[in-house]
């Protein structure tokens, strides 16, 4: 004889896994694979300067920024795609030149760029980051870090056609 | 005896912020930081400070001050209350304007941004109508009904602003500062609301005789 004893996890279990393949499959068929493409994040484009020079190493190290670059729908990673980087870092304020950097993806659509360590300016320990070279639609992040203390930092776009 | 107290709850109240202003100097973030945003740091330190001496000064609970000079001194420090968070929030503008607009504009992504922001103008609205109520004409009691809620938006943002941000404040010392602004705040609230309350059943039963 087996008993089936209805509790909240069996509950939750049944319920989440009947809306996982049930509501999608039934509302979004066509994007049943679709990877949303990132929303640029509010205050991520505060202190942007266009352009910043594609470099090995911001400043003098010691910190590192990594993430990665997809395409929306299907999730290939973009090689070759452009992230520029600032942050205000014990070298300089977020608005100052040499705070700013950028770097290539690489074959997988990962990209890690060495800067300063970052201080938390305006409350919070965050860096900046953003994808803006035309091929996809622009977008801008400001990841903020656990804690201050924290020696790297990730932040991953998911692009969309421009 | 009665001077020792005295001297003891002044020098109370001058721990209380002395403390942590001399804290968040000791902050090694203040190595990577312009002057201008140390002062503008140090302008929101020493307003939270001020918002400790307000109620201190109407609840009467300083000595050797009577409740007129008490009063004088309430309104002085609510003066320099607003040039404290003009000097904060434009050291910060000038420091990074796009950060201080989207404050402004409630669109910051720091979570502690609004609760300053609110607190900001709930202070300039208290000073407008303060300097203006003469004018106005306004009664203790209306002024009281004005007053009482803004004070309470100050004082409950400017905690939770303080509490939320990371920067040159020390977390001992700025949880001190703003557990004694709370605790000033609901003192002063509850002492004048039993004085007020004696005072009418005190003027009602001579108006039965």
């Amino acid at each position: 004889m087996t008993t089936f004893v209805l509790n909240r996890r069996n509950l939750l279990a049944a319920g989440g896994s009947v809306l996982a393949t049930g509501v999608s499959g039934l509302l979004l068929p066509a994007r049943a694979e679709g990877l949303a493409p990132t929303a640029s994040m509010p205050g991520g484009a505060n202190n942007y300067r266009k352009g910043a020079a594609t470099v090995d190493r911001i400043g003098k190290g010691g910190f590192w920024m990594s993430g990665t670059v997809r395409r929306a729908g299907d999730g290939t990673p973009l090689a070759g795609q452009r992230i520029q980087i600032w942050a205000h870092t014990t070298e300089g304020q977020e608005h100052e030149p040499q705070s700013h950097g950028a770097t290539l993806t690489d074959k997988n659509g990962a990209f890690r760029l060495e800067m300063p360590q970052i201080i938390p300016i305006f409350g919070q320990p965050h860096g900046h980051l953003a994808y803006d070279s035309g091929e996809f639609k622009t977008v801008f992040l400001r990841p903020v870090m656990r804690s201050a203390k924290d020696t790297s930092l990730e932040a991953h776009f998911v692009l969309q056609p421009a | 005896m009665k001077l020792a107290k005295v001297t003891l709850t002044w020098a109370a109240l001058a721990a209380a912020i002395c403390v942590p202003i001399a804290a968040a100097a000791a902050s090694p973030l203040l190595a990577w930081r312009g002057p201008v945003y140390i002062l503008a740091g140090f302008a929101g330190i020493v307003a939270m400070g001020l918002v400790l001496v307000q109620p201190l000064l109407i609840g009467g609970y300083l000595p050797g001050l009577s409740a007129y000079r008490g009063r004088r001194a309430h309104h002085w420090i609510g003066g320099a209350l607003v040039v404290a968070v003009v000097v904060h929030v434009a050291g910060l503008w000038i420091t990074s304007p796009p950060d201080m607009i989207d404050a402004l504009l409630f669109a910051s992504p720091t979570p502690f941004s609004p609760w300053g922001v609110i607190a900001m103008w709930a202070i300039v609205a208290v000073a407008i109508i303060a300097a203006l109520r003469r004018r106005l004409g306004l009664r203790a009691r209306t002024w009281r009904i004005v007053h009482m809620p803004l004070a309470i938006v100050i004082v409950a943002g400017s905690v939770v602003h303080a509490i939320l941000i990371e920067g040159t404040m020390e977390t001992m010392s700025k949880a001190a500062l703003c557990a004694l602004v709370l605790a000033a705040a609901i003192k002063v609230m509850a002492d004048l609301r039993a004085r007020r309350k004696r005072g009418t059943l005190r003027g009602e039963s001579i108006a039965r005789q």
